[in-house]
């Protein structure tokens, strides 16, 4: 079942190469294009002007960044703990996992921009709805994972184990569990973009601090570089996240690297 | 005393039988195969043994001992290696020993010195998708014998591999076999494997399998590796015929 999950593109450095190309020259022309039409900054600022306010406002901007990496990071742990947790219960009673399944599909149909104001208006301005959010958006993909990845376990490596006395919780620890990892890691990658982009949303609706009020407040007073320098820090904190998992991804998955070998 | 003693075991599933009728023994050091077409019902037979299902007619004994008394006399090998790809070969092979709640440092000591004989020696640390299919299934049948069981419970053991593959195994497995003398149940549909390996052959019926016929090989070992016997040609030739006709014996 292992091809149902695609390998991790291998790294080298060629292969970066065209997509180094494809961003660069895509700042390159907006640079260009902006400079030659003499469009006015409030509407389009070139890449150039957006980095010289993020330098100018590194400590401004630096002050908005931990707010959100924090949330990000306590919404993402709350949301791997419980959707282990749950996938846990949920394999060993297949019962609860018919009764409560629906109830989490229906969670992943609530529309963001609905539900962020609502749970801001329960919990308050401060960590708790941020969290709450975050949590809420990434748990999903990483359940379904888990629970696919349990049931992808080769049917004869189970029968062997109970041939040999195992328990259901032996089949579970030494078979089912290593088995759902290939597709644990799918939808870890999946939930960590996720992340970053629902604590924006989740201030942009009602914080104190953060990127989200950043891009809230620049956007209000018509300065769209401010707002892109925020656009670039998160998009810089995804990739972040995203190596993260690559890496622990090689960490635990390294037999599947090594196969294929002879 | 039979080691394992089947004695009209019969089992239905949902509304087909799927074993009408099987009586068969196995004594101390011996090597028994059961011959049947596909479907037979040969694997559920051993889905009896190994605790996956339970029949519903019949008494099968394991030293004497009702089976559900005597709960893990059998090492079971399925028809694929069934290696986890996510443990290296020696962790694979001290699979059995570990699931019996032996700590793993013992459990590896205790295969090492086994390693070199099944032709694994060099390859403890490397993941089963890089060893060739013979190696593997080596690996595997090392993770059966290592559990020490009464009885070795091999499904088409060589089924997978390729036709020169198979026959190297086949070889090698008869050496190891003359020099161990493991009491071994071996399911095939292979009437020359059967002939080849086994002291006695019992012939199963297509579905509901009933036991049509019970089989000696009196041919001296090792038969392999040399061209064989007209007592084996024979016999062959027998099986066979009783396979693809099942003359008589049909009630």
């Amino acid at each position: 079942m292992q091809h149902l999950v695609p390998r991790r593109p291998g790294g080298g450095l060629a292969r970066g190469v065209p997509a180094v190309l494809s961003v660069v020259s895509t700042f390159v022309i907006w640079e260009i294009y902006v400079r030659l039409s003499g469009i006015s900054p409030l509407v389009l600022p070139a890449p150039s002007r957006v980095l010289d306010q993020m330098v100018l406002n590194s400590a401004f901007l630096w002050d908005n960044t931990l707010p959100t990496v924090k949330a990000t990071l306590a919404g993402f742990a709350l949301s791997l703990t419980i959707a282990f947790a749950l996938s846990i219960v949920l394999d060993f009673m297949p019962r609860i996992r018919r009764a409560l399944f629906p109830i989490f599909v229906v969670s992943q149909t609530l529309p963001l921009v609905a539900i962020a104001p609502l749970v801001v208006l329960w919990f308050g301005f401060e960590l708790t709805p941020k969290i709450l959010l975050v949590a809420l958006v990434t748990f999903f993909p990483m359940l379904v994972a888990l629970v696919d990845g349990y049931e992808s376990t080769d049917e004869e490596i189970q029968a062997l184990l109970r041939s040999m006395g195992a328990t259901r919780a032996t089949v579970f620890r030494a078979a089912r569990l290593p088995s759902a990892m290939p597709y644990f890691f799918a939808g870890l990658r999946i939930s960590v973009t996720y992340a970053v982009v629902a604590t924006i949303f989740a201030e942009y609706v009602g914080a104190r601090a953060g990127l989200g009020i950043v891009i809230l407040n620049a956007k209000n007073s018509f300065r769209p570089d401010l707002v892109l320098a925020a656009v670039v820090i998160s998009s810089a904190l995804t990739l972040i996240l995203f190596a993260l998992t690559a890496l622990l991804q090689k960490l635990v998955l390294g037999w599947r690297e090594a196969g294929g070998g002879q | 005393m039979s080691v394992l003693s089947m004695q009209q075991v019969g089992i239905t599933l949902g509304d087909r039988s799927v074993l009408d009728d099987i009586s068969l023994h196995i004594e101390q050091g011996e090597f028994v195969s059961i011959l049947g077409p596909s479907g037979a019902g040969k694997s559920t037979i051993f889905r009896l043994l190994t605790g996956a299902l339970r029949h519903d007619r019949g008494t099968i004994t394991c030293d004497g001992l009702p089976l559900d008394q005597s709960p893990h006399g059998f090492a079971f090998m399925p028809q694929r290696d069934a290696l986890m790809p996510w443990r290296r070969i020696l962790d694979n092979v001290t699979l059995g020993l570990e699931v019996r709640g032996m700590p793993r440092k013992v459990a590896r000591a205790q295969v090492q010195p086994l390693l070199a004989e099944f032709g694994l020696s060099g390859f403890e640390r490397h993941y089963p998708a890089q060893l060739s299919g013979g190696m593997r299934q080596r690996a595997a049948l090392l993770r059966t014998i290592v559990q020490a069981r009464p009885v070795q419970l091999l499904d088409e053991p060589f089924g997978a591999l390729d036709a020169l593959t198979r026959t190297q195994m086949q070889t090698w497995f008869e050496a190891r076999w003359q020099a161990a003398r493991w009491t071994t149940l071996l399911v095939t549909h292979d009437v020359r494997e059967a002939v080849a390996l086994s002291d006695r052959i019992y012939v199963l019926s297509p579905r509901p399998a009933r036991v049509i016929a019970e089989i000696q090989v009196p041919d001296a070992r090792p038969r392999l590796g040399r061209p064989a016997s007209a007592d084996a040609h024979a016999l062959e030739a027998h099986l066979l015929d009783i396979l693809l006709n099942r003359t008589g014996d049909q009630s």
